[in-house]
């Protein structure tokens, strides 16, 4: 059973925790974040969950408690976006070495300067290499059932490292939709309890963690962290497909939209994805052989995968929604990279969109289309979508 | 009142075998702030001296469960411990009692720890953060902090012909915690081991949270010979350069009045740091810090004579 | 390196066991020795207390052992230091209220027990 509720992106992570029901929740506000920790709060205010929150007086703060919760053996999460993820970095650094799976939904909005309070990726993109899981979500549906999704890959025995579950600010996180929301006591039963081996609450069991690890050490152990990572590939299949069992809906690495026949094909992130989809409607209709692929996993990537589904599309166009001064864009440089072992490579352009929340259009998809169709492409020059001269 | 003999008697937390430099008072802190608490204790640890040597992997000389994260939040951590601990007891899932303790060193307390610190005994966690206070970034080798004293020479502020090292007095960490109206905070040393013992106890029975501020001699940054840790710490209470009172809900008392205070000289001679003050020239630096320790001796007075809440 | 562990077998995340610095003697930087005199001890704590390194082992008796002055000390009392962990520091020497211990050169020391 599930219901039809109305729901922003915000309230809908939200829900998701109050289904989740954590241990702990860790909360600093921030534009347009704010939301999904208010909402949380008031379920806290209303006795709808029995989570301990700590209300802290700064993300650095945030998730350092997050964390310290963590490794005490509880089931944690704090949430943030932009400058507060900034000024986190330090500690959100050190959660994968220490191996603790602390999930945090992530309202995607750019970085400063100049401040700025609406969308775009320049703030997850500063923490790609870091060792987080990062999923990205379409619309408040997939932030949603993606809550659940991370919490179950995160604390998987073979994982242990935390994760970041992503979805567009104001654009998804204010705009109301209608979500299919589990019942609780189906989502009670696929999250279980948190069971961690070794917490330091065990009191009878006491154990260091977080020690200094010179040259003989640290090389072998973050070794050991790219392990993880390596399983949580395989294993985000795995929970995805229980989760598939509950929800109905796929979890691929990423969600292919008509490409089977595709002349051109636009790989893009989260809610754009949405416009894309329209915009390939409608020029499918005129008989343009469009199409869209969208990954959702962003970390770890799934390059293989990729390559293997798009290695005979002619010509694809990758829009990133951030910039990665000085070097090719993020999303563009790991297709790039996926391609690398094709003999024939599609051709490619890069496109950068929507930085500080700038709209992008359907009509600003079906130029891009019309360009890639046209095969005037240059995958030397980065274009941009939508800026004035 | 607990004797020396129980004192040592308890199960210490810290095994040998760790790095701390050779008469460093660091463990004498934390073993008798320990050996106080009468349940398991689960402690987080700010980057620093005590964190560094005690953990070099694959070493560590804790016995107990132990924590590090990173250097400006050892009372974030110890925060969210304390509500894991919460969560777990309302739920069911944990039957004992513990204490909670954040250890940091001046830098990660004065300096870059204070807003996690000041956060943390707003919200009320109760839990007792002990800074041992050697008044410097003395791991990274005696960079100035807002605990160095008055004419004090660092890497960072180094005496010279134009500076007599640091120009400002330290901040008073203590008052500054009681301000925040917890229950307990306390100014104690490495030496006087009932002392530290007593106020440990009080710490740990404090209905929220509790701070003390033990001064921890570093014979390697002040200067001095290994053997002079325990002497130097004792000076610094007969000069009350470091008084030992306690703030109990607001209330100042004081633990320890010299019969008869020592010149301050007796404390900064022998030591390092303090060399260029006995140079002529630097005479009226000494005498302005005698002046201020007697100013601030003469308030300590007043507040516990008045019993006016801080 | 090559008793080091390599990567497949390090605990999960730079974790460790309680007290793995039991296998690290720094006894080795020792560079003063401090002798002690039995019976010259009060078994008054404070060496306890004051080590900095955990390296004056105590134990608990019944019967007393004899100390300064012929006398019985019971209760918590002092035994010879741990020269594996014993830094050399000297603080016990400097605070001792009897003078029971007295630093000599390492080197003597050695030299002594050689003979």
């Amino acid at each position: 059973m599930s219901v039809i509720k109305p729901l922003s992106g915000a309230q809908a992570v939200a829900e998701a925790m109050r289904q989740i029901n954590p241990d702990v929740v860790v909360a600093y506000p921030i534009t347009p974040q704010t939301p999904v920790v208010e909402y949380f709060a008031q379920f806290v205010a209303n006795g709808l969950v029995d989570t301990e929150t700590i209300p802290v007086e700064s993300e650095h703060s945030a998730m350092s408690a997050t964390v310290g919760a963590s490794a005490a053996g509880a089931r944690a999460m704090c949430a943030t976006s932009s400058q507060g993820l900034a000024l986190m970095w330090e500690v959100v650094a050190a959660v994968p070495g220490l191996r603790l799976p602390i999930v945090m939904p992530i309202v995607n909005r750019a970085l400063s300067a100049p401040i700025n309070i609406h969308c775009d990726h320049s703030d997850t993109m500063g923490a790609t290499t870091i060792g987080w899981i990062q999923i990205f979500s379409e619309n408040a549906q997939e932030a949603y059932e993606n809550m659940f999704l991370a919490l179950r890959l995160a604390e998987h025995k073979d994982v242990l490292i935390p994760a970041m579950v992503m979805q567009d600010g104001f654009i998804i996180s204010h705009g109301v939709e209608n979500v299919k929301i589990l019942d609780d006591d189906v989502v009670k039963k696929f999250v279980g309890e948190r069971n961690p081996d070794r917490f330091l609450l065990d009191v009878k069991n006491p154990y260091t963690i977080g020690p200094l690890a010179l040259p003989d050490y640290y090389f072998e152990i973050k070794r050991q962290q790219e392990e993880a990572m390596e399983n949580a590939k395989k294993i985000y299949l795995e929970v995805g497909e229980d989760l598939s069992k509950l929800t109905g809906n796929k979890y691929p690495y990423f969600e292919e939209y008509r490409i089977e026949d595709a002349a051109a094909v636009i790989i893009v992130l989260a809610s754009a994805a949405g416009t894309a989809k329209d915009a390939i409607d409608e020029m499918r209709v005129d008989g343009k052989k469009v199409g869209l692929l969208k990954p959702k996993l962003f970390r770890p990537f799934p390059y293989k995968e990729i390559r293997d589904a798009v290695k005979n599309i002619p010509v694809i166009g990758v829009l990133d929604r951030s910039i990665s001064f000085g070097s090719y864009a993020p999303l563009y440089t790991e297709i790039r990279n996926s391609l690398f072992e094709l003999e024939n490579k599609p051709k490619l352009q890069s496109y950068i969109f929507g930085l500080g929340g700038k709209d992008i259009f359907k009509n600003d998809i079906k130029q891009i289309f019309e360009e890639l169709l046209s095969g005037k492409v240059n995958p030397e020059e980065q274009k941009y979508i939508g800026l004035r001269g | 009142m607990a004797t020396l003999q129980e004192i040592v008697s308890k199960q210490v937390p810290l095994a040998p075998g760790h790095r701390m430099c050779s008469g460093c008072s660091i463990p004498v802190i934390v073993n008798t702030i320990i050996a106080a608490s009468d349940k398991p204790v689960i402690i987080a640890n700010a980057t620093g001296c005590l964190e560094v040597a005690s953990t070099i992997y694959p070493f560590t000389a804790w016995k107990v469960p132990w924590m590090h994260l990173t250097f400006e939040n050892a009372a974030a951590v110890a925060a969210g411990i304390e509500t894991a601990y919460k969560a777990f007891k309302k739920r069911g899932k944990m039957k004992d009692d513990v204490n909670i303790i954040a250890f940091g060193g001046d830098g990660g307390t004065y300096d870059i720890g204070f807003q996690a610190l000041s956060g943390a005994l707003e919200r009320g966690h109760k839990f007792l953060y002990v800074v041992y206070d050697n008044e410097g970034y003395m791991n990274t080798g005696n960079q100035r902090s807002g605990a160095t004293p008055f004419g004090a020479d660092t890497t960072t502020v180094p005496a010279g012909t134009m500076s007599i090292g640091k120009t400002q007095w330290r901040k008073n960490i203590v008052e500054i915690c009681a301000a925040h109206r917890i229950p307990y905070a306390a100014q104690a040393t490495a030496h006087n081991t009932l002392d530290l013992f007593n106020k440990a106890k009080k710490a740990f029975a404090a209905d929220g949270p509790s701070f003390i501020a033990a001064l921890q001699p570093c014979t390697t940054n002040w200067k001095y010979d290994t053997a002079l840790t325990m002497a130097y710490s004792k000076l610094a209470v007969e000069t009350n350069f470091w008084p030992l009172y306690e703030v109990e809900n607001g209330k100042v008392h004081i633990n320890y009045k010299p019969k008869e205070r020592k010149p301050i000289e007796e404390f900064l001679k022998g030591q390092g740091r303090f060399r260029h003050l006995f140079k002529p020239e630097n005479r009226h630096v000494i005498e302005e810090m005698q002046k201020m320790i007697d100013e601030e001796w003469e308030r300590l007075l007043k507040l516990e004579e008045s019993q006016v809440q801080i | 390196m090559a008793d080091k562990k390599g990567w497949h077998d390090l605990m999960r995340g730079a974790d460790l066991p309680p007290a793995t610095s039991l296998e690290y003697k720094t006894g080795s930087w020792r560079s003063m020795r401090p002798v002690f005199d039995a019976s010259n001890c009060i078994h008054c704590m404070i060496c306890v207390a004051y080590c900095p390194d955990m390296a004056i082992p105590i134990t608990k008796s019944e019967e007393g052992v004899v100390g300064k002055g012929g006398r019985l000390y019971k209760g918590a009392v002092r035994l010879e230091t741990n020269f594996d962990y014993c830094k050399g520091c000297g603080i016990c020497a400097q605070e001792c209220p009897t003078k029971c211990i007295t630093m000599i050169r390492e080197e003597e020391a050695v030299e002594a027990s050689t003979k």
